[in-house]
């Protein structure tokens, strides 16, 4: 493939989004209110709808037979380059919330700056996705707030789950090879430049939901190269379900 | 590439009229503001239309339809999804809108007063059954993706707010 570069890099862009589309999917019918499940499932829908503009994207660079399905259904577990935050199960809805907004805060910073791309499709996708986005980050900071200053049970659940998913959260400023190719060519964001400020909204918004900020200097990584967390295999076998029982369905 | 203008065959307008958003069925895609070009090039119309939301469900529906509808008028045609540039609720046109609150769903506001309703609380969004602006958010997210949900505190009637997208 001549652009091998560029299509790793949209896989790591769509990747975060399929498997978080995924797992917010998996809330449907079972969110905690209705008003939450609706929202949790339009998130996902959102999520979705922009893959398939990267995927489409993807397939169209690829030059092969592949198409956006091929690529993302027909993958291996190791193939997957997505961040360890996302695929992080939805043990309760405080982890729901932390992961979301979590990786809502660098989504949104990150597309604010895919959208000067050299690149006129990824610029265009991200255009379009940063409008949805900007729900998604309102959404999952309400959430923090009210879980963050509620009672306090919500409050022991949600630092909880901010403690936990800590870990992952460097990794977003990670950058692969595929990374440091395209921001070079000035088609990819370079998310080193974006750690402080990701920190400090991050930070200023758990402050402000009376909550504390992790002070753990720790970080697990190995997502964009591939290396996951026992999550996904499972995650995938869910996704793949329809393929694995039924080889090249179609509809 | 940076153009917002539409570039409509006048002759094709009364055709694309026809089609409605699957979700929302009284309103046309015209009035939605999602075809964005419909030219006669060679005999073969090519139409451009763009997604409301990206996760829409409706946009191949809505090429199907216009395939379908350019087909029995004697047509043959081409539809593309562009996603640049983007979509926003301006697009909707006046008629639209109207079509939007007869159908029970609250037109979107402008940008500023959608934040004030949807970040702040501000009850200005007037309720489509009793027209009533004391009508508070239930939920950000609504029945599809456009939508957030509201209830009017005046007459209790749940309705839908087409969220401002800009």
């Amino acid at each position: 493939m001549k652009n091998q570069n560029l299509y790793n890099y949209i896989l790591g862009i769509a990747d975060n989004s399929l498997i978080l589309g995924q797992r917010m999917g998996e809330l449907t019918g079972h969110g905690p209110s209705l008003e939450t499940d609706i929202a949790c499932t339009n998130i996902s829908l959102d999520l979705f709808g922009q893959v398939r503009s990267y995927y489409q994207y993807a397939a169209k660079i690829a030059g092969d037979k592949r198409t956006e399905d091929d690529i993302a259904m027909l993958r291996k577990e190791r193939e997957y380059v997505n961040v360890l935050l996302v695929e992080q199960p939805n043990t309760d809805f405080a982890y729901t919330i932390a992961r979301q907004f979590l990786f809502d805060v660098y989504h949104f910073m990150f597309l604010t700056e895919l959208q000067k791309s050299r690149d006129v499709t990824l610029s265009a996708i991200a255009t379009k996705s940063i409008k949805e986005v900007s729900y998604h980050q309102r959404f999952s900071s309400d959430w923090i707030k009210r879980l963050g200053d509620g009672t306090e049970k919500s409050k022991s659940k949600i630092q909880n789950a901010i403690d936990s998913l800590w870990t992952y959260t460097d990794e977003l400023f990670h950058q692969v090879e595929a990374d440091k190719v395209m921001v070079g060519e000035n088609i990819g964001v370079d998310v080193t430049q974006l750690k402080d400020n990701y920190y400090q909204r991050v930070n200023a918004i758990l402050t402000e939901a009376m909550l504390e900020v992790p002070e753990s200097k720790w970080f697990q990584k190995g997502g964009k190269e591939g290396v996951h967390t026992e999550h996904l295999g499972y995650l995938l076998s869910d996704l793949q379900y329809m393929q694995r029982a039924y080889p090249n369905m179609d509809w | 590439m940076t153009t917002t203008e539409q570039h409509i065959d006048e002759k094709l307008i009364p055709i694309l009229e026809q089609v409605s958003d699957p979700e929302i069925p009284v309103l046309s895609i015209m009035d939605m503001g999602v075809v964005r070009s419909a030219v006669v090039i060679n005999n073969i119309v090519k139409v451009e239309i763009t997604p409301t939301y990206s996760g829409c469900p409706a946009m191949d529906v809505i090429g199907d339809d216009i395939k379908k509808a350019l087909h029995e008028a004697g047509y043959k045609s081409e539809v593309d999804l562009i996603l640049y540039p983007a979509w926003t609720t301006d697009w909707i046109t006046p008629r639209g809108r109207k079509a939007l609150e007869d159908y029970g769903i609250a037109a979107p506001l402008d940008a500023d007063a959608d934040k004030d309703v949807l970040l702040n609380g501000k009850r200005i969004v007037k309720c489509t059954n009793c027209g009533s602006q004391n009508t508070r958010m239930v939920s950000q997210f609504g029945s599809t993706a456009c939508k957030a949900q509201f209830q009017c505190e005046n007459c209790q009637e749940p309705f839908d707010y087409f969220k401002c997208l800009k």
